[in-house]
């Protein structure tokens, strides 16, 4: 329902679809926080059993995300970008099956409840950074063509642009390197080694290693507009292929929480 | 009942040799108020007077009359014969006059369609005519409404969204490449009057320094002067990119100026900052190949003629929705004025207790079962002559009222005591 009032806003630009766009995605939100709340509690443990609500959390980390951007920016526009995107989420995940884990016990740590919470936050920032490098792109577009057309009018200045997508990327990799770490310390508990080359986790690693670059070419030789834009599609592009490409290729110890079908 | 009346003249129906004889100061503009006061025949009147127009808005009960002495009065005020303005004046009555104002208010009979600035102008007419005492019911009502449907118009059409003239373009566009552009530097490159006037815009949006860089060293203190800016010699320009953001190019130069190589180097310099060329002259000062650079953007004149144009056109169609709202606050005020009147205020008083003196009686009939068809005929016989006897004081007074001369005020009092508009 938000999406639809969103897709309202970016045609009609009437304040009144983008208020209620916002009022039905909060109040979304507060529902799933509390289904997550009381899952947590039924369960004793974060409910990542399986796909379906391992993706539920994703959804519900890109709205948390895009409601403090909200707050904090005031960039409206971006939620033509976050509600469809989290709505698709919620989509895919409605119709696979919920396969119960065989060994729930695993879940049951401080530290797996923090990883979870830090890596899918952070990874909701670099959707949101890869949505604003989408915008970006398109205002760019709509400049250096010298015709301001559709998105030109509704999309916000470049700068403004760049500047939330690059607080989304520090934002991300703040939490994702958090969420590494806890996921470390976790690792060393369950399965007694820091690192186990899992594949996962060496994508992991990539990514991370990808948005570090990102911010230091920023920082030392400005990498910003255009070039920043595109880097952040790529990267998450790469975390989704971290997310669900290595759980379906290959064989590792995260492919228990993504499990979608008996093997 | 008053009538609506319009005079005017504006840059459609005269040239502006015209416009600038009849045009009305703030002093004038009070002591044609003070006369329309002390008129016979003008009961209302508001007069403004901007740079395209002058028009003059009263209300009256002869219509002719009230339009020779305004005609008159311009003619005598402004000693201009007046057979030579007299083909140039627009007259509109009612309707036409409520219709022409409200398009007024909504910049629609602007030479600019969607500017702004008309709404404040007529906003300070109406507040000298309040202060004159020239302003009665009919006209308040009626600029509160034009007030209210420019209002409407600028939120519910796209009407003022877009930029149309060469300067403000330039702008919107930077702001969409900065976000603000405050505190921004500028550098301008030559000195051509449009380039000057870009800088004046750019300044009302609080830029940040300004640097004026021209062939001859002296022309450019002197424009660096009027805008508080820094002269700089026409060869630092490449060094002066470095911290620039927006430059404003005009020379007269044969070739560019700034070439695609040079902003290539710079932009690694400034960490890839944002750069914006705008370029106004003609040949070309700025190598268009630069806006293939990355986070370089260059406009030149026709670049942004064609924003403009886009924008001229979205307005038109823009218009249309506006019409339509106008039409619509047209139609509602022409029923209020058409019922601003003894007759129809008397009717619709009569009206309102004959609907109360109805239900009532529906009501209590339920208890009433024993009342036969003629008992009901003596109760209504009853409550027709108290109504008449109610009605009968306030009938009177607001005739007698219309003899001494048609005042709308105790009308619309009435009106409004008894809520006979459905807002």
């Amino acid at each position: 329902m938000s999406t639809a009032a969103y897709l309202f806003f970016l045609f009609v630009q009437k304040q009144k679809f983008e208020k209620a766009g916002l009022y039905l995605l909060t109040a979304g939100f507060v529902i799933h926080t509390s289904t997550l709340v009381f899952g947590f509690i039924s369960s004793g443990h974060m409910p990542v059993e399986n796909l379906p609500e391992t993706l539920s959390v994703a959804g519900w980390a890109v709205v948390c995300v895009f409601l403090l951007l909200h707050y904090k920016f005031n960039l409206k526009i971006l939620g033509i970008y976050a509600a469809p995107l989290a709505t698709l989420i919620m989509i895919v995940s409605y119709p696979l099956p919920k396969v119960a884990l065989q060994n729930p016990e695993i879940l049951k740590s401080l530290w797996l409840s923090f990883h979870i919470v830090f890596i899918f936050l952070g990874e909701a920032f670099f959707a949101l950074a890869c949505g604003i490098g989408i915008l970006y792109l398109l205002q760019e577009r709509a400049i250096k063509r010298k015709r301001p057309g559709f998105f030109f009018r509704r999309l916000p200045s470049l700068n403004l642009l760049d500047s939330i997508g690059y607080v989304c990327i520090l934002g991300g990799f703040t939490l994702m390197t958090v969420g590494l770490i806890t996921g470390f310390v976790y690792a060393k508990n369950v399965w007694g080694s820091f690192w186990s080359a899992d594949p996962k986790e060496i994508w992991s690693i990539i990514t991370w290693l990808l948005y570090a670059a990102l911010i230091h070419g920023r920082l030392i030789s400005g990498w910003r507009g255009r070039r920043s834009a595109v880097m952040a599609i790529i990267g998450f592009g790469v975390i989704l292929f971290t997310f669900l490409g290595v759980n379906f290729l290959f064989e590792g110890h995260h492919e228990v929480f993504t499990r979608w079908r008996d093997s | 009942m008053l009538d609506i009346v319009l005079i005017g003249i504006n840059h459609k129906s005269a040239p502006v040799e015209i416009r600038e004889c009849l045009a009305f100061d703030e002093d004038d503009t009070l002591k044609a108020l003070s006369f329309f006061k002390n008129s016979r025949v003008i009961k209302e009147s508001i007069l403004f007077s901007t740079c395209n127009r002058v028009e003059m808005l009263m209300t009256t009960p002869l219509v002719n009359e009230a339009i020779q002495d305004a005609k008159q009065y311009l003619s005598d005020y402004k000693q201009m014969v007046l057979k030579r303005f007299e083909g140039s004046l627009y007259i509109y009555q009612d309707i036409d006059a409520v219709r022409h104002i409200f398009r007024v208010a909504s910049s629609l009979d602007s030479l600019v369609v969607g500017e702004p600035q008309i709404l404040g102008q007529i906003k300070e007419a109406y507040r000298k005519a309040l202060a004159q005492k020239t302003a009665g019911v009919i006209l308040n009502r009626l600029l509160h409404k034009s007030f209210f449907v420019a209002k409407r118009v600028r939120h519910e059409t796209g009407i003022g969204d877009h930029a149309v003239s060469i300067s403000y373009a330039a702008i919107e566009l930077a702001k969409k490449i900065f976000g603000s552009i405050e505190n921004k530097k500028v550098l301008l490159i030559g000195a051509g009057e449009m380039a000057e006037l870009a800088v004046e815009h750019l300044i009302r949006n609080r830029t940040g320094e300004i640097l004026v860089a021209n062939r001859t060293f002296d022309r450019a203190v002197k424009l660096a002067r009027n805008f508080n800016g820094k002269a700089i010699r026409f060869e630092e320009i490449y060094s002066t990119l470095e911290f620039a953001d927006i430059i404003i190019s005009s020379t007269g130069a044969p070739g560019f100026v700034v070439f695609q190589e040079q902003v290539k180097k710079l932009l690694r310099k400034r960490k890839n900052k944002p750069l914006f060329f705008i370029d106004i002259a003609v040949p070309r000062d700025i190598d268009p190949e630069i806006n293939r650079l990355n986070n370089a953007y260059v406009y030149d004149i026709d670049d942004l003629k064609g924003v403009i144009e886009e924008n001229i056109e979205d307005r038109k169609r823009e218009a249309l929705k506006a019409e339509r709202i106008i039409e619509e606050a047209v139609i509602g005020f022409k029923h209020w004025h058409k019922n601003l009147d003894v007759v129809p205020t008397i009717v619709g008083m009569r009206k309102k207790m004959e609907n109360i003196v109805q239900k009532e009686i529906k009501k209590t009939s339920k208890s009433l079962q024993h009342l036969s068809e003629d008992d009901y005929q003596a109760i209504y016989r009853m409550t027709d002559a108290i109504i008449n006897k109610i009605l009968h004081d306030p009938t009177l007074f607001l005739k007698q009222n219309g003899y001494h001369g048609p005042s709308s005020a105790p009308i619309d009092f009435t009106r409004k005591l008894f809520r006979l508009d459905e807002e």
